[in-house]
This record gives C-alpha cells, sequence and structure tokens, in this order.
C-alpha cells in the first residue's frame, strides 16, 4: 500500500499510509483507539475506497472496490463483528455469495471445509447452525470461509477481544500454522503481550499517520507504547482535589443476567462518593454497560442486589432496586452517554435540540399541552455555553456531528442539576478539543459536589480524570485503586486477570 | 357429513385454497428476500383484471379466437401486470426507502381501484353489470383431464380440477427446491436475514430483492388470474373478494412458516375452514361470520405456538428494513 489516504468529511482516517504486508509474516498492525488501523485495513478490503494512494498485490496495480473485488485478489478479512447469517449453516455461510450456478451441493461444501479444518487445525462442523456456536467457532468460521475462498492475505481485526486466553492461544497456533503455509497475515490488536507472542513485524499508526514499523524481536512493550503514543498527544488533564467527599451511591452484590441467563455482571459491590470521580476501566463487555443501566434502573437485577442511594443532608436512604427510571432519575441520579449508541437511548435523532430537552421534562408542565419555552431557553443556553455547532435549536441532532451530538447530551444532564452523574465512553469517537471539553465539564460537575461515575475505554484518560478507578474484568470487580498512585500496567493486569496480586507476583 | 359432502367440501376448499396458495407462494419469495409486500391483495386485483381486460379485447377483436393465444395472452398479461406492481413497490421501498408497510397498504388500495375501474368499464362494455365473460378463455383454464365426469365424486375432489391447482403445487416445490437446494436461494435467503451480511459476501442485494420481489408478485397475481378465470369463471364482479382472498395469503405465509411447501397444504386447510360454516346445519348469518374467521384464528395460534417454541422460526430476520450500506 502506497501513500493511502482516506478521509471522513473533515476528519482524516488515513494521511499517506504506506505499509507492505509480506508473505509467510504475521504483521501486527498497532495503534490507539481511531488511529486508522481498521479504516485502512478496510479499504484493502474493499469495505472503504481510498481518496488517494496505490495498492499493489503482488507488485501489480490492483483497484479494490468492492468486497467481490478482495477475494478475487486472495484478500479476506474477519471483521471485529462477524458477518454472518444466523439461522444458516456453517457450510451455507461459507458458500454464500460464491458463484455457482444451480444445484448447491453442501456435502461437497462440507468434504472442502473438513479438508481445510485438517489442513490448519480448526475445528469447525459443516452442519452446525451458526445461531448454536459460541463466539470462538464463529470466529474459527471466518477464518475458514476466508480461507476457503482461496484467500493469500488475511486481514484479523481484534480477534482476541472477544476470546478467552485458550481460545487465544488456540488461535495463535492455527495462524502460525497459516504463516508456515506460505499465508500473509494482518492481525489487529490492542494487546501488547500479543503482539510480542505472535507476530513477526510491528506497524505502528498515530493519528492515522503511518510511524514506522519494527522486527518485533528487535522491540519490546515499553518502546512499542512509546512509538504508539508518542509525544506529542501527551494527555495533561486537571484533577482537583475531591470536594468533601461523602456516601452518595452504595452498590451492593449487584447482580446481573443476561437473556439467555449468563451472569453478565457478578457480585459488585462499591461505594460513590459526591465530589469525586469513580472511573470504571475494563475490556469493553466486562459488564461495564449492565452496571450503569442497573443504576439507572434499565436492566432487572437478580435478587440480593441492593443499590442504595443516600440523599445529600439529610443522609435518607432509598433503594433503587425496582424503581422505574423516572424516579430514580428525579432522586437525582442521572444517565447520561450511552455507550455504543449514542443516538439509540439518548437522543431522539429526528428531534431538534429543543425537543429533546423537553424529553426530560414534559411531564412538569400543567394541564394537556407542553410548554416549548423553557426547552427552548434550555437548548439556547447549552448551544452557547458548550459552543454546539448546529444551525438552529429545532435542527435534527441526529445530522449534527458525534461531539456536538455529545456536548447536547451533556449539557441536557447537567442541566437536570443531578446529583450522580454517570458517563459510558463519553469521548468515544470525538476530536481531542472535544474530548477536553467534556472532561473539563466532568470536573466541574466534580468540584460543584456531584458524584461522577466514569466509564472509559482509554486508561491514560482514566489515570489522569479520576480519583479512583474501579476494575472489571468478565462481570466482576477485581479491584478499586487511587487514580494518583496507581500505575497503566497495574490496571491492565487487574483488568485481564481476577486474581491479580498472584499475578502480578 | 355424507362422503358426497365431504367430496363437494374438499373440492371447495382446493379451488379456494388455489387462489390463495399462489398468493402466498408468491410473496413467501418475497419476503424473504426481506422484502414485506403487503400489497399482494393489490397485486392479486392487478393480475386477475389484466388477464380478464386482455382476454376480453382478444375475444372481441378476433372472429374465431384461438384458445391458445387467449390462454397465453392472460397469462402472460397477469403475470407482467402483477409484477408490474412488484416493481412499484420495489423503486419505492429498495431504491427511494419509503416505509414498506405504507408502500404495501398503498399498493393494495391502488391495485383494488385500478381493477374494479377498468373491471366495471369492461362490464359496460359487455352491455351492462355482470356482462362480461370471456368463456373462451375460461374453458383452457377450466378444462379437465378427460373421464373425470365419469368418475366417483372423491376422485373428483382429487383429479377434476383446471391445470392452475396442480401448476401451485409444482410451484411450491420448485420454490422450495429454489430456496433450499441453489446457490440463488441461499443468496436470497441471506438477502432477507442480513443484507449487510450478504453485501460483504459480494451478493449484489438491491438486484435480489427486486428480482425477487416482482416475480414474487408476479406468482401472487396469478392467484388473481386463477379467481377470475376459473372461480368465477371468466366475469368481473365489483364485490372486493379478491381482497379478502389477497389478506388470507399474507396470513397464510405466516401460518406456512415462510415454507412454500406448508403453504400447499396450509391454503387448503384455510379453504375447509373458510368453507366449513356451508357444510353445517343451523348456522345463521351471524354466526356464519364467526365460522369464516377461522383462518385467522389459526394463524395467530400457529403465531403464538412457534414464537413460544423457536424464534428462528419466525420468518426473515431483516423483513421489513431498507437497507443501505452505512457509510461513516
Amino acid at each position: 500500500m502506497k501513500d493511502i489516504t482516506k478521509t471522513f468529511g473533515p476528519v482524516v482516517a488515513n494521511d499517506k499510509v504506506s505499509l507492505t504486508i509480506n508473505k509467510g509474516e504475521i504483521l501486527s498492525l498497532l495503534g490507539e483507539n481511531g488511529s486508522g488501523k481498521t479504516t485502512l485495513m478496510n479499504m484493502l478490503s474493499g469495505i472503504y475506497f481510498p481518496d488517494g494512494g496505490q495498492i499493489f498485490v503482488n507488485g501489480q496495480e490492483v483497484t479494490i472496490s468492492s468486497p467481490k473485488d478482495a477475494f478475487e485478489l486472495g484478500i479476506g478479512m474477519i471483521h471485529q463483528h462477524f458477518k454472518l447469517v444466523d439461522v444458516f449453516t456453517a457450510a451455507e455461510n461459507i458458500v454464500l455469495g460464491l458463484e455457482g450456478k444451480g444445484r448447491l451441493d453442501l456435502k461437497e461444501v462440507g468434504r472442502k471445509v473438513r479438508e481445510i479444518c485438517d489442513r490448519y487445525g480448526f475445528d469447525v462442523d459443516p452442519n452446525q447452525l451458526v445461531c448454536d456456536m459460541s463466539v470462538s467457532q464463529k470466529q474459527t468460521l471466518e477464518i475458514v470461509k476466508v480461507l476457503y475462498r482461496g484467500a493469500d492475505i488475511l486481514i484479523l481485526d481484534e480477534p482476541t477481544a472477544v476470546l478467552t486466553p485458550q481460545e487465544t492461544d488456540k488461535l495463535f497456533a492455527v495462524m502460525r500454522n497459516m504463516k508456515a503455509d506460505g499465508k500473509a497475515i494482518v492481525i489487529i490488536t490492542h494487546k501488547l503481550h500479543e503482539v510480542m507472542d505472535v507476530s513477526d513485524r510491528v506497524a505502528v499508526l498515530r493519528k492515522g499517520q503511518y510511524i514506522g514499523d519494527v522486527a518485533t524481536c528487535d522491540t519490546d512493550p515499553q518502546k512499542l507504547t512509546d512509538m504508539m503514543v508518542g509525544r506529542a498527544v501527551k494527555l495533561n488533564i486537571d484533577r482537583p482535589a475531591p470536594v468533601d467527599p461523602q456516601d452518595r451511591l452504595r452498590v451492593e452484590h449487584l447482580t446481573v443476567k443476561d437473556k439467555e441467563g449468563v451472569t453478565v455482571l457478578s457480585d459488585a459491590t462499591f461505594t460513590l462518593r459526591s465530589g469525586e470521580i469513580l472511573g470504571v476501566a475494563g475490556i469493553s463487555g466486562s459488564g461495564q454497560k449492565e452496571l450503569l443501566e442497573a443504576i439507572a434502573g434499565l436492566q432487572n437485577v437478580e435478587p440480593g442486589s441492593r443499590v442504595v442511594y443516600i440523599e445529600p443532608e439529610s443522609g435518607k436512604e432509598h433503594d433503587l432496586c425496582g424503581l422505574d427510571p423516572l424516579k430514580i432519575r428525579q432522586l437525582g441520579v442521572h444517565l447520561s452517554f450511552v455507550p455504543e449508541d449514542r443516538l439509540g437511548m439518548g437522543l431522539v435523532g429526528t428531534m431538534g435540540m429543543t425537543g429533546n430537552m423537553m424529553l426530560k421534562t414534559y411531564g412538569r408542565g400543567h394541564g394537556p399541552l407542553v410548554d416549548r419555552r423553557p426547552s427552548s431557553k434550555l437548548a439556547t443556553d447549552i448551544k452557547e455555553q458548550l459552543e454546539v455547532m448546529t444551525p438552529g435549536i429545532n435542527y435534527p441532532v441526529r445530522r449534527l456531528s458525534g461531539g456536538n451530538v455529545q456536548k447536547v447530551l451533556v449539557g441536557r444532564e447537567i442541566a437536570a442539576d443531578p446529583t450522580v452523574l454517570m458517563t459510558a465512553y463519553a469521548v468515544r469517537g470525538l476530536d481531542i478539543n472535544t474530548s477536553y471539553t467534556i472532561y473539563r465539564l466532568l470536573n466541574e460537575q466534580k468540584q460543584k459536589g456531584v458524584a461522577v461515575l466514569y466509564v472509559g475505554e482509554d486508561l491514560d484518560v482514566l489515570l489522569e480524570l479520576a480519583d479512583r478507578i474501579l476494575v472489571l474484568c468478565a462481570g466482576q470487580i477485581s479491584g478499586i485503586v487511587d487514580g494518583a498512585s496507581v500505575t497503566k500496567e497495574q490496571v491492565g493486569l487487574m483488568m485481564t486477570h481476577l486474581n491479580w496480586k498472584e499475578a502480578e507476583a | 357429513m355424507t362422503s358426497a359432502q365431504w367430496a363437494s367440501l374438499i373440492q371447495a376448499a382446493v379451488v379456494f385454497g388455489t387462489v390463495i396458495m399462489y398468493g402466498a407462494i408468491g410473496e413467501i419469495i418475497t419476503e424473504k428476500s426481506g422484502n414485506l409486500n403487503l400489497g399482494v391483495p393489490g397485486i392479486m386485483y392487478l393480475g386477475g383484471i389484466a388477464g380478464l381486460a386482455v382476454a376480453f379485447l382478444y375475444e372481441n377483436s378476433v372472429a374465431d379466437p384461438s384458445r391458445l393465444v387467449s390462454f397465453i395472452l392472460s397469462f402472460g398479461a397477469a403475470f407482467l401486470a402483477a409484477a408490474l406492481g412488484g416493481l412499484i413497490f420495489s423503486i419505492l421501498t429498495i431504491s427511494l426507502r419509503v416505509n414498506q408497510n405504507v408502500t404495501g397498504l398503498t399498493l393494495t388500495i391502488f391495485g383494488g381501484g385500478v381493477a374494479n375501474f377498468f373491471g366495471g368499464s369492461l362490464n359496460k362494455l359487455a352491455g351492462g353489470v355482470g356482462q362480461i365473460s370471456v368463456a373462451r378463455t375460461s374453458s383452457v383454464y377450466r378444462a379437465t383431464l378427460p373421464g373425470v365426469s365419469s368418475m366417483s365424486p372423491m376422485m373428483k375432489a382429487v383429479l377434476g380440477y383446471g391445470f392452475m391447482v396442480y401448476l401451485a403445487i409444482i410451484l411450491a416445490i420448485l420454490a422450495t427446491w429454489f430456496l433450499n437446494r441453489t446457490h440463488t436461494g441461499l443468496n436470497l435467503r441471506a438477502v432477507g436475514e442480513s443484507p449487510a451480511t450478504a453485501d460483504a459476501a459480494g451478493i449484489n442485494v438491491t438486484k435480489y430483492k427486486y428480482l425477487a420481489t416482482c416475480i414474487g408478485a408476479g406468482i401472487s397475481g396469478l392467484g388473481g388470474l386463477y379467481y377470475v378465470m376459473d372461480y368465477i369463471k371468466g366475469t368481473w364482479a365489483n364485490d372486493g373478494a379478491i381482497e379478502t382472498l389477497g389478506w388470507l395469503a399474507v396470513a397464510l405465509v405466516i401460518f406456512a412458516l415462510w415454507k412454500p411447501v406448508n403453504a400447499t397444504w396450509g391454503s387448503y386447510l384455510f379453504g375447509v375452514l373458510f368453507w366449513l360454516y356451508y357444510y353445517i346445519q343451523g348456522l345463521n348469518r351471524a354466526s356464519q361470520e364467526i365460522f369464516k374467521m377461522l383462518p385467522y384464528i389459526v394463524t395467530i395460534a400457529v403465531l403464538v405456538i412457534v414464537s413460544i417454541r423457536r424464534k428462528r422460526d419466525m420468518g426473515p430476520a431483516s423483513l421489513g428494513l431498507s437497507y443501505f450500506r452505512e457509510e461513516r
């Protein structure tokens, strides 16, 4: 790949990136969130089309404008979100979209699939339905699917994020088999120990720019981190001392099961204090969402769970379990940013700022008619104070940029004078400037005596912003540590090991 | 009930069932692509009136109309007119991404309006209400095997129908084979289940949706043709009967759990349930209507049972949703 450039609106996702992928080699692509790794690979697999630059495969310049083009060039990508049809069998998913006239011979497909499995050491039953498969089986199926199409270049986008350590080892074994067979493999991962473990070469991206590549044997995690973060982006966030901390929210033995009855949050016990920011760290899907939603009254909790809210001044205690979200909100407990889908649960995309303000206050007026005036005044205030870039307060928020949507949401929650403010992935997808605005707003709230629960994915930010950090690991709290004294490595260890003290020793 | 009565009930059920079987098979193919076309009644109307109008014009323009030509013309016109209805639906929902429910319901109203307008006009051309008749064309559709008239009532209930009764069964079997045993069928099902996955696998989602919707509509339209040519013997009545049958076809799709083979016996069962009142003694007009609700009640019962037992039988996962590649 030579001088590849891709922009999304004003955001430059890849800026003149040049990268070489060699046969019989495992290349790790490393970079912080939003550094453009996935975008770069998506251009190889035909999901996006580059705005500039050239791609060469085996020395020939090629144009990849669709996933089909990529298949034909022997490039296959295994996405973070699996592209499989749930009600189809493994074999049906594998032949999906392949050219082939007339009869579909699934027996023949099954035979070929077994051949591939034997060659690389996979374990796939061609007749199993995808909806009956585990996550790791689905991933294996995705890899087999790509190999069935004759791929020589395999791209795996954060394949280990969803796997257990044992499954990861199995995957790496298979990857080494494929390498021995002369395939070129690119793996995108955040976990440095995996990079060191499996790859031959590491390429680093930072903010859409190609920093350089090194042979894995010549480097160590520290050097890689330096390359990844760089000096220029050193974050500096204020952490004012907590003001008169008092217990505000006591969570006891909080257990949440998902629809299938799997425990996703188990026996969480902690206290949230006023005037402090409690950060929550953990690999995504470790129970963060369930934790916030359980407190906000959006999740069913298991018997024995208690969420106790302690009213300021009077010290009166309320059990929030079993109350509906509206009552919880009236007590002053506010869930602001909702992960994954900002517009899904937080705001109504097709309504303007005014309408979205009204969502929280429509019950306040008298009589059957709503009063738009207070809401439109609030919308105007937020627009001015937080510098929301919008053509007007009645302009659909769906069409605003992510950062502006976020400002509208946080502005509304703060305006409601919360005593507890919960935020999840508040700065996901936001640029540095907006991120800092959000941090500043959170610190302002903290100094006003609000208890802030901040779920974040960037450890550096958590370490600088949070007074205490609660670390989740696979649905359990592996510890609560002091934000000022703990190190990133220690938090990272706690994220992956429940009994981290032993692992450390 | 005597055996003659049974035979007569079966006969009524098969003829009735065949109309909705066409509607249901066409709609199953459409829905397998993820398009929920609620315009089935309108599409059946379009098929019926187009077949009738072309046959009428041909019979009246030629001194000695050929049966073969009148058959080909009416059959082709019905399929094409109905497919055109499917094309309207496709353009609106696939290309312009209009809500499918709204579009389908509008198409039902549109088809009924067009058909009854031309039906009324044809009747007027023919000399007055109920005067239109395309006896010659209709006789092709109603021709039975030789020797049927001398058969026992029970044999007649099996063999004594026009060819379209058997064509419907063949179509159901072909559709099943197509959906489950061919590459194209697999791809089509993938489009209805998860268009994003299909897209990533290199399947042209838009093309599949268009073709499935238009061909499906064409097949549904044959139900209207069969109704006009065989069921009411080549005449026309502005009585809304086709609309009732069209909605039953939509219900049958659900009852059949989106499997064409189930639609065959399901449609006959609907026919039996629908005509049962005729064979039960001592019903008045009000209680007759309750019996006519039976097919819908059975459909609801099936839905309840299936949704309790297995979620994945509940039709294509992306049914009713429009698809567009998401750009960041």
